[in-house]
């Protein structure tokens, strides 16, 4: 227990370190009367591809010079050694930012001026890649909206709760996938799948419907497309434990892709580790199950067609059932939601679909 | 079918006719009626001192008297005007100013008015509107002559009140008008102080002072005492007559035949050019001027604008300002610095239907332009008389929108310019009675075009320079903005204790090579934000992160 606590508190000390060493890199460059520039991999889109090995998006080798001798770097780079300064007093003080709070502080301080937060995210992104760390080793988070329910204990590391343990079944909304979770230790489990759901709707009802106790599983919902920290915490349970993870999500694009990103990342987070699952399975609602189980449907949107095409063009959509359900999306030109199992009952889907899809029975 | 109702006829006499009908001198509304009141009398002024060469000192006072009570909050304002000219001879002052259609205006020579009637005809609406006499007051270096006169608008005839002779021991030359006129003084306001603004633009060397109704005191100081060459008074070219004055000449000319009357009387004309022409016209150069019949009054005129082989009208009639003297009317004016570019031509003398002309033009811009506004401010003088209404039917306003192609020099749509056009001619192409704009003669046009670029070609360097001390001005702001900035952080995050000295970077940027920035930064869109394009932005198959698509929200 103790070496945990002590393993984060390893892992903080690199981080300040490393944003340190960019302080006096860049006031070394200045003494010596260098315009101080900073290396840092390129994320242009032609220089994110797809590594078949890792299975997921990585950034090529191809570097750029973010130089403060140039007009019109200068700016960003100014932001990127305040965002650097304000991250380390984060780490040093052991306090938590939301990205939006990092734009707000950032407006408070003269010089500094971002015209909207996509322009600060932009550079907490730049610093992650300058320093190869993730932005919640800086202690900057999304805001929260996804949460996880199941019978998982975790122990906290956060200021004032380190060392303390909850049971995740603890609170029967479950518990907000926040910074304290995001990286809190993972002490004991006693569950053999995830279960992982884009709906907050489709959470509730699980939980209700004690599918944590009939499947054994822990469960997570994404709201929509999933925060890196989740991404992350499913990964983590994945890797270290082995835990297999099954994803559900609406039957149209968007949902798909919403279940590739977890398994396979994004383009936006091509520069960061640990934050897939390759081999979590994607396993509904398919076009196919719209046929199955007669499930009511929408016409598909032409944009939602436009879409199904993009998608066909990803090499992440080679493989089956991706493929193929897309495929049968197109030719079907229906969409169907989650909550469309409620036209057999609200229970239907953890009775009868769910047991069917994830090929056993519920555990009585 | 018998007539029913008799016509009566009756004579009008000129004073009469234009009572009937002021509007077209210019006098159309009140604030229009006091406006061109001062001007005509102003111009009177500046004509009688500068065929003496005096540098003209001229003092203007508006003084309202009694709120008439009119509809439209009209006033009696006293109108006083006093010059240092020449003075007029007493016994011609009441002929001078109270009788229509006399003057000194009838050889060809530049002048600022056109019939010599402006100034009686402020004179005859001050008449009108208050019924009060004018007082006229000048001396030619003797006694001083004061008359109090009215106007007897019928028999276009002048009416002595009162005619005072005082002592002149200072020996005071000039003349001062009084008269009293109902007008709307705040309506024209700014356009007044703008027009004697720009009277003492287009002459530098006049001093004039102005006191309004609300005993504000504007001065304009000359710039200098040189003064532009007096016109010479020249025979008309035979291109630029009609029949009537045609008429009038050979009623009394004493030249003994029509070959004699076209060398006498016109410029240009020798003996051969003379004989050569009257065959062309089809008349025997033997027939006596008297003894022309009408038709052949005509034919002459139609023959002289087809003859193609008189001289080019003469141009030593006209009287430019010239170059230096216009530069220096603009430098006072608008207060111009060493930083700022001003260039000043005159082109060569050129003609139209007859009438010599040049064009004179300015080009101004530079920080001091900046002030005055974005895009282009036009100044237009005939004559040396600022034009002001109704720019945007002038052919000026036609050459600078429309004919010249800005871009080849540089100047963008928002770019601050001051463009001035002088023209002076023998006869100046007003469009309208009104003389506040110019019509667009092909011949005009196009020399107003060729000043313009003229005084235009080294804009180009002038305001690619000034682009480029911009933008390493800019450079300069965005560097000494941010590298303190980044210095104190780097210090900060540095855990350091002093701030590094940024000094000798700043300097660099100081001795930057322009050029090389400029291929630095390849495309060139240089706007301190928006620097780095987000990749995300960009690619294609991705989403934003914890971003939701297509309102998939929790229900």
């Amino acid at each position: 227990m103790a070496k945990r606590i002590s393993e984060a508190e390893r892992q903080r000390e690199a981080v300040d370190k490393a944003l340190k060493q960019l302080g006096s890199l860049v006031y070394d460059q200045i003494d010596q009367g260098e315009f101080p520039w900073v290396m840092m991999q390129s994320r242009s889109i032609d220089n994110i591809q797809y590594d078949p090995h890792a299975r997921q998006y990585i950034l090529g080798d191809r570097m750029v010079k973010r130089h403060s001798r140039n007009i019109k770097h200068i700016r960003p780079f100014t932001q990127l050694v305040w965002t650097a300064w304000f991250a380390r007093e984060l780490v040093k003080q052991r306090k938590t930012s939301t990205l939006r709070e990092a734009y707000y502080s950032a407006r408070g301080q003269r010089d500094i001026e971002y015209t909207d937060q996509q322009e600060s995210d932009n550079i907490i992104t730049d610093l992650e890649v300058a320093l190869n760390k993730a932005r919640e080793d800086f202690n900057i988070y999304p805001e929260e909206r996804s949460a996880i329910f199941g019978d998982i204990t975790i122990e906290y590391t956060v200021p004032g709760y380190e060392g303390r343990r909850t049971n995740l079944t603890d609170h029967p909304d479950g518990i907000m996938v926040g910074p304290a979770v995001t990286s809190s230790e993972f002490i004991e489990t006693t569950a053999n799948k995830i279960l992982v759901v884009e709906k907050g709707a489709m959470f509730t009802r699980l939980v209700e419907e004690q599918a944590h106790k009939k499947f054994n599983a822990i469960l997570i919902h994404t709201a929509g497309q999933s925060p890196r920290s989740t991404r992350s915490i499913i990964h983590r349970l994945n890797k270290d434990w082995g835990i297999p993870v099954y994803i559900f999500t609406d039957g149209d694009p968007w949902g798909v892709h919403i279940a590739q990103v977890i398994c396979s990342g994004s383009a936006n987070a091509a520069h960061l580790r640990g934050l897939t699952t390759p081999d979590a399975k994607w396993i509904g609602v398919w076009a196919s199950d719209i046929i199955t189980y007669k499930l009511p449907t929408e016409n598909l949107t032409d944009f939602d067609k436009k879409r199904l095409t993009e998608l066909q063009a990803d090499p992440r959509y080679n493989e089956d059932p991706w493929r193929k359900e897309i495929e049968l999306f197109i030719k079907i030109q229906k969409k169907a939601e989650l909550e469309a199992f409620s036209r057999y009952g609200l229970t239907y889907i953890v009775d009868k679909y769910l047991p069917e899809k994830l090929g056993a029975p519920p555990a009585t | 079918m018998t007539q029913t109702q008799e016509t009566e006829y009756q004579a009008v006499s000129p004073s009469d006719f234009f009572y009937r009908n002021r509007e077209i001198a210019g006098f159309s509304n009140p604030s229009r009626a006091i406006y061109v009141g001062v001007r005509e009398i102003l111009e009177n002024s500046l004509d009688a001192c500068e065929s003496a060469q005096i540098p003209p000192e001229i003092y203007v006072r508006i003084t309202e008297l009694s709120s008439s009570g009119g509809e439209n909050g009209t006033a009696v304002y006293l109108l006083r005007i006093q010059d240092n000219g020449t003075g007029v001879p007493a016994e011609e002052i009441p002929a001078c100013f109270a009788q229509v259609f006399y003057g000194s205006k009838y050889t060809l020579k530049q002048n600022r008015g056109t019939f010599g009637m402006g100034g009686k005809m402020t004179i005859l609406y001050g008449q009108i509107t208050t019924h009060k006499p004018v007082i006229v007051t000048s001396s030619t270096g003797d006694e001083i002559h004061e008359y109090e006169m009215m106007m007897d608008i019928q028999k276009n005839q002048p009416q002595v009140l009162r005619h005072t002779t005082l002592a002149n021991e200072k020996g005071w030359c000039g003349t001062i008008v009084e008269l009293q006129i109902e007008g709307d003084y705040p309506r024209i306001m700014s356009r007044m102080i703008e027009y004697i603004r720009q009277t003492a633009m287009v002459n530098p060397y006049a001093d004039i002072t102005f006191i309004d109704p609300k005993n504000r005191l504007y001065r304009f100081e000359r710039g200098t005492t040189q003064m532009p060459p007096v016109p010479l008074r020249v025979k008309p070219h035979p291109h630029g007559i009609d029949v009537e004055t045609l008429r009038r000449m050979l009623l009394i000319t004493k030249s003994r035949d029509m070959k004699n009357f076209m060398m006498d009387q016109f410029q240009g004309v020798g003996p051969k050019t003379a004989e050569k022409f009257l065959a062309f016209a089809e008349i025997k150069r033997e027939t006596k001027p008297p003894n022309l019949s009408s038709d052949e009054i005509v034919k002459l005129v139609r023959a002289a604008k087809d003859f193609q082989e008189f001289y080019r009208p003469d141009p030593s009639c006209l009287s430019p300002i010239g170059p230096d003297l216009l530069e220096t009317g603009i430098r006072k004016e608008l207060g111009l610095t060493e930083d700022d570019f001003i260039k000043t031509v005159q082109r060569p003398p050129a003609t139209y239907s007859g009438y010599p002309f040049i064009v004179e033009a300015a080009v101004v811009a530079g920080p001091t332009v900046r002030k005055i506004g974005q895009g282009i401010t036009l100044y237009r003088f005939a004559n040396r008389i600022p034009l002001l209404f109704d720019e945007s039917s002038c052919v000026t306003y036609k050459v600078i929108s429309k004919d010249i192609n800005w871009r080849t020099y540089n100047v963008q749509q928002e770019t601050p310019l001051v463009v001035a056009i002088h023209l002076c001619s023998t006869k100046i192409p007003y469009k309208s009675v009104g003389k506040e704009f110019l019509a667009d003669q092909v011949e005009v046009e196009k020399e107003i075009t060729n000043a313009i670029r003229e005084a235009a070609r080294d804009l180009r360097i002038f305001i690619s320079r000034s682009v480029k001390m911009e933008k390493q001005k800019h450079r300069l702001n965005i560097f000494s903005k941010y590298l303190p900035v980044i210095a104190e952080f780097a210090m900060r995050l540095g855990e350091k204790t002093d701030m590094p000295n940024i000094k000798k970077l700043l300097n660099e940027i100081l001795v930057v090579n322009l050029q090389e920035e400029e291929e630095e930064n390849g495309n060139g869109e240089e706007n301190g934000n928006r620097v780095l394009p987000p990749p995300e932005e960009e690619t294609p198959e991705v989403e934003l992160e914890e971003e939701k698509i297509d309102g998939k929200e929790d229900k």
